[in-house]
């Protein structure tokens, strides 16, 4: 186990080396770069800037020199010292922006995954056992409109009923009296409040993809030979589900887990608008918009990093589970 | 033997709805099992060889049920019961299962969880049905897998099934379904997954702890050489029902119904006097699928002795053609007169 895990460390390295060329190629293949968009907005209002402080600029950003040395010292600064660079857009560092929005994101991500989770698992099962009833029909339909329904459309939905009906304030996490207020039971009770919403509208989708996807994993393992042994041992059938081939069903279910990661980064970025949430979603889309090259270059070696963590995580917890991969 | 029966099934049927019709997997079995020994039940495949098996402990496929007959246990420890009214899923059978009544299954590999152990697939039939703490549950399965002649037994406990060999998985799989006990152990098609050397030796390790632990044995084959090796009494069976049932010796000296004729003499034979050139006798067709409803004699379109105008109308009824020797063909006198009484009637 501990080998095998080690082995995947190890191939880690040349993997994220090489993520980090291509994301360092992919956000220098727009022509220009922000300085050059930056002098044009403000050539646009008028100003003229002289070639002086122009080259100024270039120098200190490092911009005159071959691709290759911006390169390393791009990807220098990352590793020695956790500098992603600076944020010509927010004129902050990338990190900080970064790390402002990392709770946030990773609050609403959590809840809405285990939300998911909590809701698609049971009914997926049961679907899946109950196969073709009443009930089954039921969630099957449920499920289908979760996944036909865009996200944004629904989170619009919210917005005009809470705020109609119920007068509530949605949209952000935290009422306009706590934004800036510090820690109290109040505060939380506030963010619970407003959490649920986007928790919901995000889990909706994910659950009803989950939930078919547990159904047929359950199915196929239900029709399993393993499923006849259990019962002509005289095992509950509760527990026989719970014990064989849900279990094994988890197997699909935990290989996907490594694009969790990533997606909870740069997933639902139009609800993150839509409900103006103080994630990293949005943040993402503006940097892509106005060319803020360290920022995006930043998210977009994030994500590769998280996407490579996810799957060994995965891996490791499919090895866990499975022993015919732990074992040969 | 002044003894009765262990298992007595009368009329069983299981049938299920589907889209094309009635499916009739079993349509009214009738078989004893003698105590203490094994009996054979033989036939092609799709005859309901192994919904039989599975009748017999209440396990039928959903949507497949038992809709009439019974299956009466009667262990003579407690007081007989029918297996056939009683609830699947419910406690008493639940109880019956695994430890008065066990299976092992064709294909050890796919019939144990890949992903538990087999220490724990063993253990588990114990913990189900015995008080036991999970020490003792697991000192019992050790024994158990010592029994079947697994060796290392106590590294093998923590094996996972894709560790062990084909006859190592079977051993494993009679380990499993012998730690309770059983009185009544349905084997079906045990060794047609191995190859013919473990054949043997899984065999003899069954015929063995039969009499060792004086088991009732329901083998489930398609293989006459294995019938004829360790069964004192064997059951043909054709499209869900039992059409001859003798001592294995009068099946093979003297098969009453066509079909057992027909059986035995598409099996190769050292020795024969045919010649090189002759080819071997193969039976026409198939078996019927089980949606099929055929009017007289199930076998009668694939039987090259029937009678026009007899074996399409009259349906054979079970009866005794020679002492302990009964078939289901209107041929025999006793069975036409059986057959066209209860027409009759």
């Amino acid at each position: 186990m501990w080998g095998f895990v080690l082995r995947r460390l190890v191939w880690m390295v040349p993997t994220l080396i090489v993520i980090s060329i291509i994301s360092f190629i992919i956000i220098q293949l727009p022509p220009g770069d922000y300085l050059s968009s930056y002098i044009a907005r403000l050539e646009a209002l008028g100003t003229t800037v002289d070639q002086a402080t122009i080259d100024a600029l270039r120098l200190r950003y490092g911009l005159n020199d071959p691709i290759w040395v911006q390169y390393f010292k791009w990807l220098g600064n990352i590793v020695f010292d956790g500098n992603f660079g600076y944020s010509f857009e927010w004129r902050l560092p990338v990190s900080q922006l970064i790390i402002e929005r990392l709770p946030t994101t990773f609050l609403v991500a959590t809840c809405s995954l285990l939300f998911a989770w909590s809701v698609a698992l049971p009914i997926g099962i049961f679907s899946a056992v109950k196969q073709y009833s009443l009930g089954d029909y039921f969630f099957t339909i449920l499920g289908f409109l979760g996944l036909g329904i865009p996200n944004f459309m629904l989170a619009l939905t919210f917005l005009y009923i809470s705020n109609r009906y119920f007068g509530l304030s949605i949209g952000g996490l935290f009422s306009p009296q706590y934004l800036n207020a510090p820690w109290s039971l109040d505060k939380f009770i506030d963010l619970l409040s407003h959490l649920w919403i986007p928790v919901v509208i995000v889990g909706t989708a994910g659950t009803a993809g989950l939930i078919r996807i547990t159904r047929a994993n359950v199915l196929d393992e239900l029709r399993k030979p393993y499923v006849e042994t259990a019962r002509s041992k005289g095992l509950h059938p509760m527990l026989l589900i719970l014990k064989y081939p849900v279990r094994i069903a988890l197997n699909p279910f935990v290989s996907s887990m490594g694009f969790i990661l990533p997606g909870m980064i740069s997933g639902e970025v139009i609800v993150s608008i839509v409900l103006n949430l103080p994630t990293t979603g949005p943040l993402l889309y503006a940097a892509l918009l106005s060319q803020d090259t360290y920022l995006a270059g930043a998210f977009v070696l994030m994500l590769a990093v998280l996407t490579v963590i996810g799957v060994l995580i995965s891996d490791i917890l499919l090895a866990w589970l499975d022993p015919r991969i732990r074992l040969s | 033997m002044t003894d009765g029966p262990i298992i007595s099934i009368r009329g069983l049927e299981v049938a299920a709805r589907s889209r094309h019709g009635m499916l009739r997997p079993l349509r009214g079995i009738d078989l004893d099992l003698p105590r203490a020994a094994t009996t054979g039940l033989v036939g092609e495949s799709g005859c309901g060889k192994s919904m039989t098996a599975r009748a017999l402990l209440n396990i039928t496929p959903s949507p497949m049920r038992i809709t009439a007959g019974s299956i009466v246990l009667d262990d003579r420890k407690t007081p007989p019961v029918d297996l056939a009214a009683l609830d699947p899923d419910g406690a008493p059978m639940r109880a019956i299962r695994g430890r008065r009544l066990a299976m092992i299954f064709q294909e050890p590999m796919t019939a144990f969880s890949p992903v538990h152990t087999i220490g724990n697939q063993i253990a588990e039939m114990l913990l189900i049905h015995e008080k036991l703490d999970k020490r003792a549950a697991k000192e019992r399965s050790i024994e158990m897998l010592e029994l079947v002649g697994m060796p290392n037994p106590r590294q093998h406990f923590d094996a996972h099934p894709f560790k062990l060999s084909g006859g190592m998985r079977q051993r494993a799989m009679i380990a499993m379904a012998l730690a309770c006990k059983p009185d009544v152990l349905v084997a079906d098609e045990p060794t047609t997954a191995l190859d013919v050397t473990i054949q043997a030796q899984i065999l003899e390790l069954l015929q063995r702890l039969q009499q060792e632990l004086g088991m009732t044995v329901l083998l489930i084959t398609h293989d006459l050489g294995v019938v004829a090796r360790t069964t004192r009494r064997v059951a043909v069976m054709y499209l869900g029902e039992v059409v001859e049932e003798t001592t294995t010796e009068a099946l093979f000296d003297a098969p009453r119904h066509p079909y057992t004729q027909g059986l035995l003499g598409s099996v190769p034979r050292l020795g024969s006097r045919r010649g090189k050139r002759e080819r071997l006798p193969a039976m026409r067709g198939s078996v019927p699928s089980a949606l099929a409803e055929l009017p007289g004699c199930a076998f009668q379109p694939r039987c090259p002795k029937a009678v026009a105008g007899l074996c399409d109308v009259v349906k054979p009824q079970m009866a005794e053609v020679a002492p302990g020797h009964r078939a289901r063909c209107l041929l025999y006198p006793e069975v036409l007169a059986a057959s066209v009484a209860l027409e009759a009637a």
